[in-house]
């Protein structure tokens, strides 16, 4: 990429620390997680239940608390020529980017909206130390800002209680794009919401990310959510990235077998079902993973080197690379 | 043909408030349907959240009673079931699967037990030797076994392992009707299609109708014969599955179909227009 | 069992603190079985003799050896008040976890007969008990009022858990398998109940252990059976602190203290043991 990009993780190792009762237990969480995200795009990383992705956009985003430990590996992100290394930014530093170029939705909306007050307070109590000015002119600003997300201006003196879930979404996608910042980050942003509200809150993510030019990190396991909105897709399978590539290349032609088995188990409308074998066991505890690569005890193309080295992440081809040992054997 | 299932006119109504400002939710409004006895059948019913299924499908199960109209369960009435010997039989006919797998079982206790309990309560099993075997046999009919399952915590397995083993329990006591509610919804992606197929064998091979209650319009393509779309407490539409879902006629069944993301749709820019109705 | 309780004693001060605390009172109250003098005997040794090595914790005016009075004191006192908390658990647990699964009717009337008991003021009503009872007064007898006026607080809060496991899903998967109520309530729902009972019965056994020394001082008990609040009663009847017999009420306050805050202690650690939240992390790992 010739560009900077606006996010690097490099090598990222995370672990929890879980001790009761004098047994301590090391769940790896994250082990040598490595991407980029450029500018103006939407990132998407899938994976199922302790695929590690919630612990990495937790690392990312600078909430490490305890039993959660970063290891080792960095964070890097590049708002527009201002770097900030996450390992070193101290409270103030981090308290100085989040919203204005760093900005989080989360699942569910109730808990970022303070259910007791009204909703302009919680966009004051975001927003307002960062753009400053007269409050009232602040407040005209977020009402035209609201009607970026095809929302009435009388929202904002709704109590959160009172707005469907799909409304609250919206506010929530509001509440962290009035800053206009650089680098936003979606955690499951539509999944506990219907299906027909969730395709119109997508088409929302997606124009309010094009018109502000600031890149995504998009998570979900919902492989369709991640077809119709994401740009670059990462799979991330037992706290690894397995595979990485520009969506539409990805569902055309996905390499690790992992990947493979995923696009393939989709039901689809119209179609006749799919007729993948269910895989064979499940996810490793990550409090002990097995060694080499973490697929190889479920994996088809299973080979006697991958229960003893863990694949790097290999380019494949332009913007698609893989960590598995039999692919790219012979390319 | 008599019917096995008939739900006639059912409305259940929740009253909320006290003395001043009552307030009324119809959660179910008037619903009919009916299945037939000697008809093997997978039912789907599709509705959002609010749509009603749930509170249907607790009225099926004789959980919750209606306010209005009758069910009936080869010819009784669900709701005037009140001694116990009544309630196992009709328990013996109808068993249920519940969303989240994890909650389906008690995490403080081991997994086989509700296997064997079912099986000496309703396979007629006389000891411990007998009811292991009837319980083999339904895991067996999941794609699992008693030696995966034995002496194991919920938490041992994953979601789609636990859900296996609760249609499994749900077959020790042959039921003629299976009520699913959600039964993917909490399941990983990669494992809910081989589930899903599994009621189809389950119809097939051993005759059971599943009323499969969702929200994903694209596992119920696949697996149902005919199907019903709850708005709100009311059918929208219903008949066939194949038609309904290829051709949608109400409006908000056409809305729901053009609300799926397709994986398909991956590079295509105009993906997430909707298409109004 | 027991490596829980070797894991507990290991790993949390609490526990083998309050351990060592209660092994000391069982420790004496066991002793009183070995007493040299029979209970209720006066004047068997020299009286008002201070603390010594003849007697290691004094004589008091009556003629008695503080000491082994204490140890068939301190074994009345506990066996009352572990009675009382038996008793009453069983109440509480019974009450409480029928009315949360029943619900309707059942769960009306049974607390408004909950509430009623919960409003009785219980130290007149104790002490009526007394002047009626009088010279047919009986330890049991007092027990299984006290039990009775005792579960009232913790039925509710039994009830509470009892309601919230009614609407969680494997309630009805256990229904669905052919468990009938008294099957679901003993073995799915009460090993949540479990660890409430177990801090509710600390708490009973220091409040029935309060209430007897509180009755017996003034008197309102029988006084011919050593416990540690009748030993109050006759250090008091021979004014004792103002003779200067002060060993005489110092040993027995000492040791409910030491009593109480051993049950504390135990009930404090073994509840986070005990609660499935920390099992379920524990299992888990």
């Amino acid at each position: 990429m010739s560009e900077t990009a606006v996010l690097t993780v490099r090598d990222l190792r995370a672990h929890y620390v879980l001790s009761a009762f004098g047994i301590n237990r090391s769940v790896s969480a994250v082990d040598g997680v490595s991407l980029r995200i450029g500018r103006n795009e939407i990132y998407g990383l899938a994976g199922e239940s302790s695929s590690g992705k919630t612990t990495l956009i937790r690392t990312i985003a600078g909430a490490i608390r305890p039993p959660l430990r970063v290891l080792s590996g960095a964070i890097e992100f590049d708002f527009a020529g201002k770097r900030v290394a996450m390992q070193t930014a101290t409270q103030s530093d981090l308290a100085a980017i989040r919203w204005r170029h760093l900005s989080y939705v989360m699942q569910g909306s109730m808990s970022v909206l303070n259910p007791v007050r009204r909703v302009r307070h919680s966009f004051v109590d975001f927003a307002y130390r960062h753009i400053g000015g007269d409050i009232r002119e602040f407040l005209n600003a977020v009402r035209a800002h609201i009607g970026r997300v095809d929302l009435p201006p009388g929202v904002l003196d709704a109590y959160p209680h009172e707005l469907s879930g799909g409304m609250r979404q919206r506010l929530a996608i509001a509440l962290a794009t009035i800053c206009r910042p650089d680098f936003i980050i979606a955690d499951e942003p539509t999944t506990a919401l219907d299906v027909v509200v969730q395709k119109s809150v997508l088409g929302m993510i997606r124009s309010v990310q094009r018109e502000l030019g600031s890149s995504m990190l998009f998570v979900t396991h919902d492989l369709a959510v991640h077809a119709n909105l994401t740009d670059r897709l990462g799979i991330m399978y037992a706290g690894r990235l397995v595979e990485e590539a520009a969506t539409a290349a990805l569902f055309r032609q996905p390499l690790h077998p992992y990947t493979r088995h995923l696009v393939g188990s989709l039901p689809r409308i119209g179609a006749t079902p799919p007729v993948t074998a269910d895989l064979a066991g499940r996810p490793p505890s990550l409090a002990d993973p097995p060694p080499g690569c973490r697929f190889h005890p479920r994996c088809p193309l299973a080979m006697p080197v991958c229960s003893e080295q863990a694949p790097d992440m290999r380019v494949v081809s332009d913007g698609h690379r893989v960590a598995c040992f039999a692919v790219g054997v012979g390319a | 043909m008599s019917p096995l299932l008939e739900v006639a006119n059912v409305s259940r109504t929740f009253r909320s408030g006290g003395l001043l400002g009552r307030r009324e939710v119809r959660a179910v409004d008037g619903v009919s349907f009916s299945l037939d006895a000697g008809r093997p059948e997978i039912f789907t019913i599709i509705g959002e959240s609010g749509s009603g299924k749930t509170t249907l499908s607790r009225m099926i199960l004789a959980m919750v009673r209606p306010t209005a109209g009758t069910i009936r369960f080869k010819g009784n009435d669900v709701a005037r079931i009140a001694r116990r010997r009544d309630r196992l039989a009709f328990m013996q006919s109808v068993q249920p699967i519940f969303q989240n797998p994890f909650e389906a079982f008690n995490p403080l206790k081991r997994l086989d037990r509700y296997l064997f309990v079912t099986a000496e309560r309703f396979a007629g099993a006389r000891d411990r030797t007998a009811a292991e075997t009837q319980a083999d046999r339904a895991l067996h009919q999941v794609g699992l076994s008693l030696a995966e399952v034995r002496r194991r915590y919920p938490h041992e397995l994953s979601g789609g392992q636990l859900q296996r083993v609760a249609i499994a329990r749900a077959l020790i006591s042959s039921p003629m009707l299976i009520v699913a509610d959600e039964p993917v919804s909490m399941v990983d992606a990669s494992l809910r299609m081989s589930i899903v197929t599994l009621f189809r064998t389950l119809r097939d091979s051993l005759g059971v109708s599943i009323i499969y209650i969702t929200h994903d319009l694209a596992t119920a393509y696949t697996i149902s014969d005919r199907i019903i779309i709850m708005r709100q407490g009311c059918v929208v539409e219903a008949g066939d599955a194949r038609r309904v879902l290829n051709a949608p006629q109400h409006p908000y069944s056409i809305q729901l179909k053009s609300a799926i993301l397709s994986p398909d749709a991956a590079g295509d820019p105009d993906r997430l227009r909707l298409r109004n109705p | 069992m027991g490596r829980t309780i070797w894991d507990l004693l290991r790993t949390n001060r609490a526990f083998a603190a309050g351990l060592v605390l209660l092994g000391l009172v069982m420790a004496v109250a066991l002793l009183s079985f070995v007493s040299p003098y029979p209970p209720n005997d006066a004047y068997v040794v020299p009286p008002d003799v201070p603390p010594c090595w003849a007697y290691p914790l004094g004589t008091n005016s009556r003629g008695q050896d503080v000491f082994w009075q204490l140890s068939v004191a301190i074994r009345n006192t506990l066996a009352f008040g572990i009675t009382v908390a038996a008793i009453s658990r069983c109440l509480a647990l019974t009450i409480g976890m029928v009315a949360g699964y029943a619900g309707g009717l059942i769960d009306r009337v049974l607390m408004s007969v909950n509430d009623t008991f919960i409003v009785i003021p219980l130290f007149p009503i104790l002490v009526l008990f007394y002047f009626v009872m009088r010279d047919r007064m009986s330890w049991a007898l007092l027990a299984l009022v006290m039990a009775c006026l005792g579960w009232a607080y913790d039925a509710r809060l039994i009830r509470s858990v009892a309601l919230s496991l009614r609407a969680r899903e494997f309630t009805e998967t256990a229904i669905f398998s052919g468990m009938s109520m008294r099957q679901v309530l003993l073995r799915e729902h009460l090993p949540f109940v479990l660890p409430i009972v177990f801090s509710t019965t600390m708490n009973n056994i220091n409040w029935s252990i309060g209430m007897e020394v509180t009755l017996s001082v003034l008197g309102f008990t029988d006084i011919n059976t050593p416990t540690i609040g009748v030993m109050l009663y006759w250090a008091n009847q021979h004014t004792a602190m103002v003779a200067g017999i002060w060993w005489w009420i110092a040993a027995p306050v000492a040791l409910v203290v030491i009593t109480f805050l051993g049950l504390f202690l135990l009930a404090v650690s073994m509840n986070e043991f005990i609660d499935p939240r920390s099992r379920l992390n524990r299992v888990r790992g």
